[in-house]
């Protein structure tokens, strides 16, 4: 099936993954988890509640948010790159009957993949902590999964014009790094001045916490579909301009 | 894509024709790298392109992937036009690139089946081609082994059978032993060989003339973006070139051939430090080269390497 030719390069990088799985999780998920523990334990003592949930259930559907989108970055930079421009995995790929068009929707199906493995062990770290309300809960996986396709996505548009790993450094300090502490994920964004509170919901991590966090507290959702298209929206961009510059890049 | 200025191809004499290409040109930052060119490359047919470094080799091989868009020209490749019909194309053709890219997450065996994945091949078809392939490659006792384990004549010999995957009909190998040592080029060589005698069709890039003489059917000399000539080697050879060289070295060699050579031979290439002197006959050549005191000389039989001389002005092995 032309249509799903795709999903080969998905399967290369899972199975890639699954020879180092043990490492690479104890690695993506440990960082996270000591944010959880540190923050949600050590700040809580000071914030008994914060928008009338213990802050460690605050902080918990912040910080699966947040590892999805660091998750889906990481691999969309750095181990894309590696197979762009190092390895020259995809210029192998591309002398297949697979299409750079096949090669950004596997490695995006991948970066989503990633999101999800690297924030369900948080989300069941944070039940066992008592910081999730009840089992639906769980809706906040295929979150994560669109989620992580968005940044992922969003990375792949920087690996294409990247001429090395140093060009990763403006997104991470320019894009990733004031999304991750602009966008709810530690505080309410209701503390931060009124033009900060307007630039938030231009980040759709914003968007995927606002989702989130009731899944988790139990607290009511009002108007997911509302922040699941700005999510959709940016990633959809994000993979047509990939194509498009990976086009560019590859078939010169 | 580019077809507005594409000529149209010829109705196609023989109907065997497994790349036809007709004005195809490929231009990069104003200097065209593959300028006009129109060739074809009939079933069963071992084609070498011969050329130096630059010579656009390479891109033509990347046009016939279907991997870079033509700014003028048509082709066909097994019958479909590429790039439109590129993809389709490409489940039928094995690819030896320039440099190894194999997969270095995975080992010898998991690349054979990794790589057949993206052709759809399933875990069945897989199971009947990898054992075959690495026989093939004789790296069936290395099937675990990591790529970095690998010498590079295994790496490439892996890579060979990694383009066989799919059992193409038409195999590209861009500068298939490039970087190896002689005894891995032979054993390389030999695997070619069977598979031209297997019938399938090889289209590859070298700058060793003796590989294109060893090889191919039929050599065309490429540079500066054009094909120059085309032919069997002993064929262009025959055409373009006296069958005797007598190489004449050293520091006198210039004033010889000024003085008395020149009368003496059909024609002269000076390269280096020597001069090349091209004859019907080498006998007369040689006992007036005895007779001069000072001048080194050797005979040897003319080869590709002299018809690319002629050709272009330049020598094959240190043009770049």
């Amino acid at each position: 099936m032309p249509m799903l030719r795709w999903v080969a390069v998905w399967r290369r990088n899972l199975r890639v993954w699954r020879k180092l799985a043990l490492p690479s999780v104890v690695g993506n998920f440990g960082e996270p988890l000591l944010y959880l523990l540190a923050l949600g334990y050590g700040f809580g003592a000071f914030v008994a509640e914060v928008q009338d949930m213990p802050y460690l259930m605050f902080l918990a559907s912040g910080i699966v948010c947040a590892s999805a989108m660091n998750a889906a970055t990481l691999e969309g930079l750095y181990s894309a790159y590696v197979r762009m421009a190092v390895q020259q995995t995809w210029e192998g790929i591309l002398a297949t009957p697979l299409s750079v068009r096949d090669v950004v929707l596997g490695e995006m199906a991948w970066t989503g993949t990633k999101a999800v493995i690297n924030s369900a062990p948080i989300l069941i770290v944070a039940a066992a902590l008592g910081a999730v309300h009840d089992v639906s809960a769980l809706w906040v996986l295929p979150v994560m999964l669109l989620l992580g396709l968005c940044f992922g996505a969003m990375a792949l548009v920087v690996t294409a014009l990247a001429s090395s790993f140093d060009f990763f450094m403006y997104y991470s300090t320019l894009v990733i790094t004031p999304m991750f502490l602009l966008s709810g994920v530690f505080f309410p964004l209701s503390v931060l001045p009124a033009w900060v509170q307007g630039l938030a919901q231009g980040f759709p991590l914003t968007h995927a916490v606002a989702v989130a966090r009731p899944l988790m507290s139990g607290q009511p959702l009002e108007a997911p579909w509302g922040h699941l298209a700005v999510i959709a929206a940016y990633g959809g961009v994000a993979v047509i301009w990939a194509v498009w510059l990976l086009r560019r890049r590859l078939l010169r | 894509m580019s077809g507005a200025r594409g000529l149209p191809l010829p109705p196609s004499a023989a109907a065997e024709a497994v790349v036809r290409a007709a004005g195809l040109t490929k231009v990069y930052g104003g200097i065209a790298a593959v300028n006009g060119v129109d060739f074809t490359v009939e079933r069963g047919e071992c084609v070498g392109l011969l050329g130096p470094n630059g010579a656009g080799k390479t891109t033509l091989l990347r046009l016939i992937l279907g991997n870079t868009y033509p700014d003028a020209g048509a082709l066909e490749v097994l019958g479909l036009p590429v790039p439109a019909r590129a993809g389709e194309m490409r489940a039928r053709l094995g690819v030896v690139p320039q440099f190894d890219n194999l997969d270095p997450d995975f080992s010898v065996a998991e690349n054979l089946r990794t790589y057949g994945s993206y052709f759809g091949l399933g875990r069945a078809a897989l199971a009947a081609r990898v054992p075959a392939l690495l026989d093939f490659a004789a790296l069936t006792e290395r099937a675990e082994a990591k790529i970095s384990a690998l010498s590079g004549g295994m790496k490439r010999r892996l890579t060979l059978a990694r383009a066989l995957i799919n059992d193409p009909e038409l195999l590209v190998l861009d500068e298939p032993t490039t970087g190896l040592d002689p005894q891995a080029r032979h054993l390389l060589w030999r695997r070619l060989r069977e598979l031209t005698v297997a019938g399938k069709t090889l289209l590859l890039t070298t700058h060793y003339m003796e590989e294109a003489e060893r090889l191919c059917d039929r050599v065309m000399v490429m540079d500066r973006g054009t094909i120059l000539a085309s032919g069997s080697p002993a064929d262009l050879i025959r055409a373009h070139i006296e069958p005797q060289v007598v190489e004449v070295f050293g520091a006198g060699a210039d004033a010889w051939l000024a003085a008395r050579g020149a009368g003496q031979v059909e024609r002269s290439e000076r390269v280096g430090e020597s001069v090349l002197c091209y004859v019907r006959e080498e006998r007369p050549l040689l006992d007036a080269l005895a007779a001069e005191a000072g001048l080194r000389f050797t005979h040897r039989r003319a080869n590709l390497e002299d018809v690319f001389l002629k050709l272009t002005g330049r020598e094959l092995r240190t043009a770049s």
